[in-house]
């Protein structure tokens, strides 16, 4: 039975906590993410969950400790944004290498600099090779779905990997939205208890946790890593139908906004979803078939099923909100165009960067990125591929 | 006098975005007055800041400033002191920047006793964040991190820095504002590390949910709180509880960093020493 409440991202993805109740959370403050070991607090602090809550001096000190607890067996869950999640990079990779299946709820927020403390997707695209699972959120009630689901996928024995359930800083972070929560019991249901294979001090199954690894075996434990991150497509989808059927909501790899016989394509991830939408019912209304496709599992990348959904599209937009500093394309538009390349479909695509540093982006600014795709095609001129969407220039 | 403090200000940021009943402008007030008394040179005084409420000062003063990141800025001031030993350099923290993340800085910036003047802000709690708990905040307090009180002991920083070899240990408060004017002066004419520690009110995030009152009875607080430290030192502990002394705590000749480097480097180079 679902409950029907108001909240903002932040409390949503606190509430999860509670519901999930797990062991240890450590965390450092830091805007926007604040809010949420904030909230976590109080419900330690009240007696409403078991965890024992670590306020750390620094996010390295909060993911080091996580890694630390986890590998005792206690399932570890943090919270972070921006910079903060930078200062965990060398561990980030720890937790991944040594199959730890932390929770991260990330608040995404530029990097530095210059300083700013909006969002745009910088911190984890940053982190988007560290080994961890990636989950983007639309809007209040994904970032809480989400993260109900994480530790089933995280936790899963084909899978055993941190994940990050990322949503957008201030945009759904701070933002009252109408939200159904399920019931306590039901996601304690959902998730379970963790009872982990192997932990530290199990004088039952001695294990070292973390050790030096010599040239004849790192490889091999890298590769190990990767089939464990391959494995996490497929039990996403499979715990998504699980959860479809606790709360009815449905989720997939990604969302698919009439995208079937679009024409014009776009790929987006995060809150400005929500806003292409609006743009596509608009455009749609007017006898334009244009789509979209919202990234919701970003790592592992789906790249097989995104170049199979976007195989009718004759032109297509990538959305990045970040810029890569490879002078060439974002992380979301190598992604997308290396899977078209595989599946050997060479339509045009255009890669925009928009939204840095909380940028506001309007649906007349999506309107314009499909008038761009429509007269590419009809003009049958690419122009350039790489463009900067509502920059003042 | 007024023009002589102006001099040192953007004054076109002016006026400063701290909330009412912040301290942080007094502070600001403390390092201006400070800069007239040495006739601070804005061609070779660098100002560098980390992040937090406290760092938002560096924007406001009209020196070249490096604004950094969470905790690091006295490794980016020691770099600069480094490359340019002659420059004048302050280092403004707050205490949850200087004490958490960049406490390992500190201690090695202290250790090191690298010419760099460092103050820090004070306001026993992270503010900018929203009044969660920091390495400074006292034994009992509430914060959003800990609803009932917190049961952390703080760190004493100024005995910190002492224990970790700074040569130059100092503490006011924003109810001293002269004193505090004093001891900053005191500290940049100190050739080594000097850290003046500036206790400042933090109404919103700190002294509502404590009950201290307004940023003004926060300044009574910090009145009736501080003892000089000739005093403090003829108190036992127990008469010096909940209280804290204020004034130079701890001076010490020892030899500055970037002078003996400057000397190794010579000696490696077989340049004969001067004189």
């Amino acid at each position: 039975m679902s409950i029907k409440d108001r909240l903002s991202g932040n409390e949503a993805v606190a509430i999860a906590m509670r519901q999930i109740n797990p062991d240890v959370m450590s965390a450092f403050p830091i805007t926007p993410s604040t809010e949420i070991p904030q909230t976590f607090s109080s419900f330690v602090a009240n007696g409403q969950v078991d965890t024992a809550f670590i306020p750390v001096e620094s996010e390295h000190s909060a993911m080091s400790a996580a890694i630390g607890s986890q590998a005792a067996g206690a399932r570890s869950l943090t919270a972070t944004s921006s910079c903060g999640l930078a200062l965990m990079w060398e561990v980030l990779y720890v937790a991944a290498s040594n199959r730890l299946p932390i929770a991260l709820a990330l608040v995404n927020r530029t990097l530095s600099g210059p300083i700013n403390i909006n969002c745009d997707h910088s911190d984890s695209m940053g982190a988007r090779d560290s080994g961890w699972i990636q989950i983007y959120s639309e809007n209040n009630q994904e970032a809480y779905d989400n993260f109900v689901q994480a530790y089933r996928i995280a936790e899963h024995a084909a899978v055993r990997l941190p994940i990050m359930i990322c949503q957008d800083g201030f945009i759904t972070s701070a933002a009252v939205e109408n939200i159904e929560l399920l019931a306590d019991r039901d996601v304690q249901g959902f998730v379970g208890e963790y009872h982990p294979e192997s932990y530290l001090l199990n004088s039952k199954q001695p294990l070292a946790i973390g050790p030096y690894a010599v040239s004849a075996y790192c490889m091999e434990a890298k590769r190990a890593q990767l089939e464990a991150l391959k494995n996490a497509k497929q039990v996403t989808l499979d715990v998504a139908k699980e959860f479809a059927a606790l709360s009815g909501r449905e989720y997939g790899l990604f969302e698919e906004y009439k995208l079937a016989d679009a024409d014009y394509a776009m790929v987006i991830i995060g809150s400005a979803a929500g806003t292409a939408k609006d743009a596509v019912d608009q455009l749609r209304a007017a006898g334009q078939k244009v789509g979209l496709l919202k990234i919701r599992l970003f790592r592992p990348f789906p790249g097989e099923e995104i170049a199979a959904a976007l195989q009718k599209s004759k032109v297509i937009a990538c959305m990045d909100r970040t810029e890569s500093f490879n002078g060439r394309c974002g992380p979301l538009g190598a992604e997308v165009k290396s899977a078209l390349f595989d599946a050997q479909l060479m339509p045009p695509v255009i890669n925009y960067v928009y939204g840095l540093g909380g940028r506001d982006v309007t649906v007349e600014d999506f309107i314009t990125v499909f008038a761009q795709l429509a007269e590419i095609e009809q003009t049958n001129d690419g122009g350039k591929k790489y463009r900067y969407l509502s920059l003042r220039e | 006098m007024q023009n002589s403090v102006e001099k040192y200000l953007r004054m076109d940021k002016l006026p400063h975005i701290w909330c009412p009943g912040c301290g942080n402008g007094i502070v600001l007030g403390a390092m201006v007055r400070a800069f007239t008394k040495i006739n601070c040179n804005q061609n070779n005084t660098v100002i560098v800041s980390g992040i937090g409420c406290s760092s938002r000062a560096a924007g406001y003063m009209d020196f070249d400033t490096l604004h950094t990141t969470h905790g690091r800025a006295l490794a980016f001031a020691t770099g600069i002191k480094l490359a340019k030993p002659e420059l004048k350099v302050f280092v403004i923290m707050g205490d949850g920047d200087a004490a958490s993340i960049g406490g390992n800085h500190l201690i090695h910036a202290a250790r090191r006793n690298i010419d760099l003047t460092a103050i820090i802000f004070n306001n026993h709690i992270y503010g900018m964040t929203g009044g969660q708990y920091s390495p400074l905040t006292p034994l009992d307090s509430m914060a959003t991190t800990a609803p009932y009180n917190t049961i952390e002991r703080n760190f004493d920083l100024a005995e910190l820095a002492k224990a970790a070899g700074a040569t130059y240990v100092a503490r006011s408060t924003t109810y001293h504002a002269t004193m505090l004017t004093n001891l900053i002066v005191a500290g940049a004419t100190h050739k080594g590390f000097s850290l003046i520690e500036a206790v400042t009110a933090c109404p919103v995030s700190y002294g509502r949910r404590n009950k201290m009152g307004s940023g003004y009875d926060m300044m009574i607080w910090q009145k009736e709180h501080a003892v000089p430290v000739q005093k403090a030192r003829n108190l036992t502990p127990k008469e010096m509880q909940g209280k804290f002394a204020v004034g130079e705590l701890y001076k010490a000749e020892a030899p500055e960093y970037t002078e003996v480097y400057d000397l190794l480097i010579k000696k490696a180079q077989g340049i004969p020493k001067e004189g």
